[in-house]
């Protein structure tokens, strides 16, 4: 009986059950003895001239070593945009000149101990010329107020040509409405805020301890920062809690610290507040979205038009690049005959926005999920329905979209009445029915969301996705997998002792996995866009099976056979002359003379296409405006599940997030830019009182892609979860009147909704 | 997110902590469960250079029976107080607002003393005690004087307490059997109401619908004059200032204070 | 100001300022790095301990140790994660949340347990709305929760109660 497919309990608990993770602020090493503690004082202004910098009184403080403002780190190259940007946005690792958010760092102050830090960076003065600042994205091209001065703009980039819209679109269509909506801002917020720690040798080699999503990535950003070569430096990968998008690359944080601690020669450590993480951390989403969506009044949808307008933030980090995920996935899981979108990506003096579960992904399902019930209620018809006649029929061979995805294999239909089965959709409409007759004040509401997203993306038509892995048996019956993933929670060392123990025989608990240091590992993808099991896992696979056909030389020279006529048993890991059993030699035996190891690199044809559907059920309180979401039920549809705790797992924390962002969780800035959820007092976190348990159905539609029949499940539940969440909320109060409520659904909201809706009645 | 300096004493009595309030003057901050003080000064909105605790005070903790009042000492966690017998059967609206403060953790921790002394307009325990027509017994120098919750809090995160008295202890009316109503709507588990109201007896007390705990008067008068529960709601956000934060712009807590006090009047019988 | 705390079963003395929190304090004195730092503002939990005073009868209660000062432990014995599991063998606890994969990235996770022991002392057998509100103090951005809130309801119905290891 195979090991894949079973629900193996996580080799990595007991360690962070017991003596817990060792994340970055507490790792000990002896290379950082006497590391000093970085402190970075920040903006309290969202846009503002740096006139001055006085850290006088700051370095009188007790246990103060130096303090640095912007002119000291001018030996650092300019941080230029990507090649897709305007080239003018171009900004410093620490700005000398102005400041572009709340939060962004203008000088640091280094400590001998921890609890000083604070003390001294009160003492430090900065003189600002307080400039407008522009908030509102949706103003934000109207270049009133510019970031970039040299740029002559805020906006970054265009994708599509907004001008070139086809006014035709919709000409044949007997219903047509539009809208223009809100996929807010929201803060990746991972329980393990950033950190850092950097020690330099003679040779001018950085080793830095960074908390990341890819070590690989790490480094050349370091690099790249720093002005070195990626040889100079050197990533180590601690236990990492928590990154969700937000924690690839370098920050310009890790960057000062690494500077710091060669300008000092010495150790540096940096760990960040809460509030900190809330205001420079990158956050995630931010999109407006006008959809205008067409179509038959017998539900066939005909056209759908979706123009984005990205918040990048301050800075052009990987949010301002997501639109063009975004408009990839247009579409969605739909034959919709004529589709069309754009985007404009724009800088505006907030938090720089990065990637966020899903990453440009789940912009795109809500919008489209809630063109889709705009759609239903103009025509109306049951949001079910209208979605059974307009999604793409099952396919088995690729389907390449309009939009240049090719989806790899897909079954939408067959998600959606699977869900509708498993929530009891018809019984919950029954009693949504009954509690409007009865004009109950708790409304019922059902949500759907049917979804397709990409994973595993490669970068671009030139490279195709890959991924690399090492395995090793030794002598003594263990063995060794090197990964180029950067697993934070998802369980790969199980994973991939699982994939590997599968071939060699070797039990899971004698597997260790290794992965994030850069010099034990120099190439690898990371962890992030769901492509770890498809990519890496498959690399782990196919790297113990080359294993296996390097040991059976060795056997066949040991057991003086033919390759040909060795048998490999796995169940007693040994290699055995076909036909007679005791002529047999343990694979572990095979590597005392010599190292048995193979690395190979895995590559997939090119990205899958998980899907799904959920339905969500919430009950509204039409008094007060809040929201109770009482079940979630999904299916997500990402082929084989090797090991189906760990594939729960993912999906239960994809669909909270994805939950979140419908109805509790919301980045708000005032008009001048000041952040007003920068604490988990003020910020509405999820807890666990928000959320039902959830309910998951089982399918799994193989891709062809790799030889597990995977594709990535990680970002699947956030994608489908926030849709199915907004539209059941809505759905509550249609028959009040209520046609939209922007995310998220908090209760001032839908209160506001209902009385709008009541005074247009 | 760590304090600035300060010194700390561990109060011996009572009176020593009056001692060192005086020699202190305004330096000085008083210390039991600190989950109200602590918080504020990891923030740096606080900065007190002497802390004195008297969290560990036998005199006061505890709570007891005295006449037709339930005392209860300063320094009782909230869950000692939510899971008192004789809170839930005498008085067990105040069970419930302890109950509600916070989480556990902050619950075991928490005082009602602290809670009172800090006197946030959006908290349990000063719109419960409001609503009880409880008191404060504030010990100074000369003594200990009672001041009834209606004159106790005095503007906002202010009382009526000198920079050199302390809380010992409340008291609140026995009432068994009395019937009560309490309404705290959050966005999210753990947060303070973005509105609140408790009702019992004929009294009407409403959190975060100003800069102190308030009295819903007008509704009070109506229930008194024999107006329906219902009815009576409708005035309650009279005479109120809430005010606009993230969570709620002042029409719907006016709203919400409409809804929650026709709410706890319906609990309340 | 000199402290003496029983950590995990363990007496010591130590000199410490009084800002000292008492997370800290667990930390950097006493090396126990399980505990985490996850806010500002007393919301996750991160940090949760079991804490009461000498002589007390039970586990001790859970409380933040970003919020309680180390000089404010004086006399006090303390709990931590590493210190719940007895000869090697996890806490019945422990093993619940590794059965139902309660834990992805672990940075919640030892204050998560310290307070599902908490919350199992004091109400021993929750119904899964009792588990939610008792847990609304511990942040979990893996999970969603619901591996955690199946730990927890396994760990009552194997009765785990206020075993606290020594």
């Amino acid at each position: 009986m195979s090991i894949l497919g079973t629900r193996v309990l996580r080799t990595e608990d007991p360690r962070f059950l017991t003596s817990g993770g060792v994340y970055t602020e507490v790792g000990v090493d002896e290379r950082l003895d006497g590391a000093c503690h970085v402190f970075f004082v920040r903006s309290p202004v969202a846009h503002a001239r740096i006139l001055g910098v006085d850290v006088s009184a700051a370095l009188k403080a007790p246990g103060v070593i130096a303090a640095f403002t912007g002119a000291d780190l001018a030996d650092l190259p300019p941080v230029k945009p990507a090649p897709m940007f305007n080239r003018a946005m171009t900004r410093s690792i620490l700005p000398a000149d102005k400041v572009r958010y709340v939060g962004e760092p203008v000088a640091i102050v280094v400590t001998e101990q921890a609890y000083q830090g604070e003390d001294a960076m009160e003492l430090v003065d900065v003189d600002y010329e307080v400039l407008p600042a522009v908030v509102d994205f949706g103003s934000a091209a109207d270049n009133d107020v510019l970031l970039y001065e040299a740029a002559g703009t805020n906006v970054a980039t265009t994708f599509g040509d907004p001008d070139a819209l086809d006014e035709h679109l919709f000409d044949d269509c007997e219903v047509v409405t539009t809208r223009t909506i809100l996929n807010q801002r929201v803060a990746p917020a991972p329980m393990e805020t950033r950190a850092a720690a950097a020690v330099w040798d003679e040779d001018g080699r950085v080793t830095a301890w960074i908390p990341n999503q890819g070590a690989q990535g790490t480094k050349g950003g370091l690099a790249r920062l720093l002005g070195l070569g990626p040889e100079q430096v050197h990533i180590i990968t601690p236990d990492v809690g928590g990154a969700f998008g937000a924690k690839f690359g370098a920050d310009p944080e890790h960057v000062m610290v690494a500077w710091v601690a060669r300008r000092l020669g010495r150790p540096a450590r940096w760990a960040e507040t809460r509030y900190e993480n809330l205001v420079a951390m990158t956050h995630g989403r931010a999109q407006q979205q006008t959809v205008t969506i067409g179509g038959k009044r017998d539900g066939t949808v005909l056209a759908y038009r979706l123009e984005v307008i990205q918040d990048s933030g301050a800075h052009l980090r990987i949010g301002a690049m997501l639109p063009s995920l975004t408009i990839l996935m247009t579409p969605g899981p739909y034959a919709i005959p004529r589709a069309e979108s754009v985007a404009i990506s724009v800088v505006t003096n907030t938090t720089p926005v990065g990637a966020y579960r899903g990453a440009g992904r789940p912009e795109a399902s809500a919008a489209l999920e809630r063109a889709m019930d705009l759609f239903a209620a103009e025509i109306g018809m049951d949001p079910a329905e209208v979605r059974r006649r307009n999604l793409l029929p099952k396919f088995t061979e690729p389907h390449r979209t309009t939009f240049g995805a090719l989806y790899d294999t897909g079954d939408y239909a067959a998600a959606l009445d699977k869900v509708l089965e498993a929530a009891g959709y018809d019984e919950l409409r029954k009693e949504q029915a009954e509690r409007r007759a009865h004009g109950d004040t708790v409304a019922l509401g059902i949500g759907l969301a049917s979804y397709v997203e990409i994973t595993g993306m490669g970068d671009g038509e030139e490279q195709p996705p890959q991924e690399n892995a090492l395995v090793e048996v030794h002598p003594d019956g263990t063995a060794t997998i090197l990964t180029g993933t950067s697993p934070h929670g998802q369980g790969h060392a199980t994973a991939w002792a699982m994939l590997a123990s599968e071939q060699l025989g070797i039990p899971v608990d004698k597997i260790t996995l290794k992965w994030g240091d850069t010099d034990l590992i120099p190439e690898g993808g990371g962890t992030g866009g769901s492509r770890s099991l498809q990519h890496g896992g498959s690399a782990v696979r196919q790297a113990a099976q080359e294993l296996i056909e390097v040991a059976r030389e060795r056997a066949a020279h040991e057991l003086e056979a033919n390759p040909a006529d060795l048998r490999f048993d796995v169940e007693r890991s040994a290699f055995e002359v076909a036909g007679d059993p005791d002529a047999a030699v343990p694979l572990a035996s095979l590597a005392q003379e010599e190292r048995l190891f193979v690395r190979t690199v895995f590559t997939a044809p090119g990205a899958t296409f998980p899907f799904g559907s959920h339905v969500a059920v919430v009950e509204v309180d039409t008094e007060t405006g809040k929201v109770v979401l009482r079940r979630i039920i999904t299916v997500d549809d990402a082929g084989f599940v090797l090991n189906p705790l760990l594939a729960e797992g993912q999906r239960h924390g994809g669909i909270a997030q994805g939950a979140a962002q419908a109805f509790v969780e919301e980045v708000v800035y005032d008009a001048d830019g000041n952040p007003l959820t920068a604490s988990f007092a003020d910020y509405p976190f999820l807890s666990a009182t928000e959320v039902p348990s959830f309910e998951l159905a089982d399918m799994q539609t193989l891709t062809s892609y790799n030889p597990l029949g995977v594709k990535g499940i990680g970002e699947a539940g956030s994608i489908g979860a926030t849709p199915a969440v907004q539209n059941a909320v809505i759905d509550a109060l249609s028959h009040l009147g209520v046609r939209h409520i922007d995310m998220p659904a908090s209760p001032q909201r839908v209160w506001q909704a209902l009385k709008a809706a009541k005074e247009n009645s | 997110m760590i304090p600035a300096p300060f010194d700390y004493v561990a109060a011996q009595s009572p009176a020593h902590a009056l001692d060192l309030l005086d020699s202190h003057g305004d330096e000085a901050k008083l210390l039991a469960g600190g989950h109200s003080l602590l918080p504020m000064m990891k923030l740096r909105l606080a900065a007190p250079s002497v802390l004195i605790d008297i969290g560990r005070l036998a005199e006061l903790t505890g709570i007891r029976a005295e006449g037709d009042e339930l005392v209860i000492g300063a320094a009782t966690p909230h869950a000692a107080l939510a899971a008192s017998e004789l809170v839930r059967a005498d008085a067990p609206l105040l069970a419930h607002a302890a109950a509600q403060v916070g989480d556990p953790q902050i619950r075991h921790r928490g005082t009602i003393g602290g809670s009172l002394a800090h006197a946030d307009p959006a908290a349990d325990l000063p719109m419960a005690l409001l609503a009880l027509g409880g008191s404060v017994d504030v010990l100074g120098r000369d003594g200990t004087r009672n001041v009834v919750a209606d004159d106790f809090f005095t503007g906002f995160f202010e009382t009526s307490l000198a920079e050199d008295e302390l809380i010992a202890a409340v008291r609140v009316p026995r009432r068994p059997g009395q019937g009560w109503g309490y309404q705290k709507f959050v966005r999210r588990a753990n947060d303070w109401a973005i509105v609140g109201a408790a009702a019992v007896g004929g009294r009407i007390a409403l959190a975060n619908m100003g800069p102190v705990p308030l009295r819903a008067r007008a509704a009070e008068r109506a229930l008194a004059e024999g107006v329906p529960a219902a009815e009576a709601a409708e005035l309650a956000a009279d005479d109120t200032e809430p005010g606009e934060d993230v969570h709620a712009d002042r029409d719907y807590r006016r709203h919400l204070a409409r809804i929650l006090t026709r709410r706890a009047l319906e609990q309340r019988g | 100001m000199q402290v003496e705390l029983t950590v995990n079963g363990r007496r010591r003395t130590d000199e410490v300022e009084p800002r000292l929190l008492l997370v800290h304090y667990l930390r950097e004195v006493c090396g126990l790095r399980a505990a985490n730092v996850g806010c500002d503002t007393t919301s996750c939990g991160a940090c949760t301990v079991l804490m009461k005073g000498a002589g007390e009868p039970g586990g001790g209660t859970s409380v933040k140790s970003c919020t309680v000062l180390a000089v404010q432990a004086n006399g006090q014995e303390v709990t931590t994660a590493e210190g719940l599991a007895t000869g090697g063998d996890l806490h019945p606890v422990q093993a619940a949340f590794r059965q139902e994969h309660g834990l992805q990235c672990g940075f919640c996770t030892p204050g998560m347990v310290m307070a599902t022991v908490g919350l199992l002392s004091e109400n021993p057998h929750p119904t899964e709305a009792e588990v939610r509100e008792g847990l609304e103090g511990n942040f979990c951005r893996c999970t969603g929760y619901h591996n955690i809130v199946r730990a927890v309801l396994a760990a009552a119905q194997a009765d785990a109660g206020t075993e606290v290891g020594a």
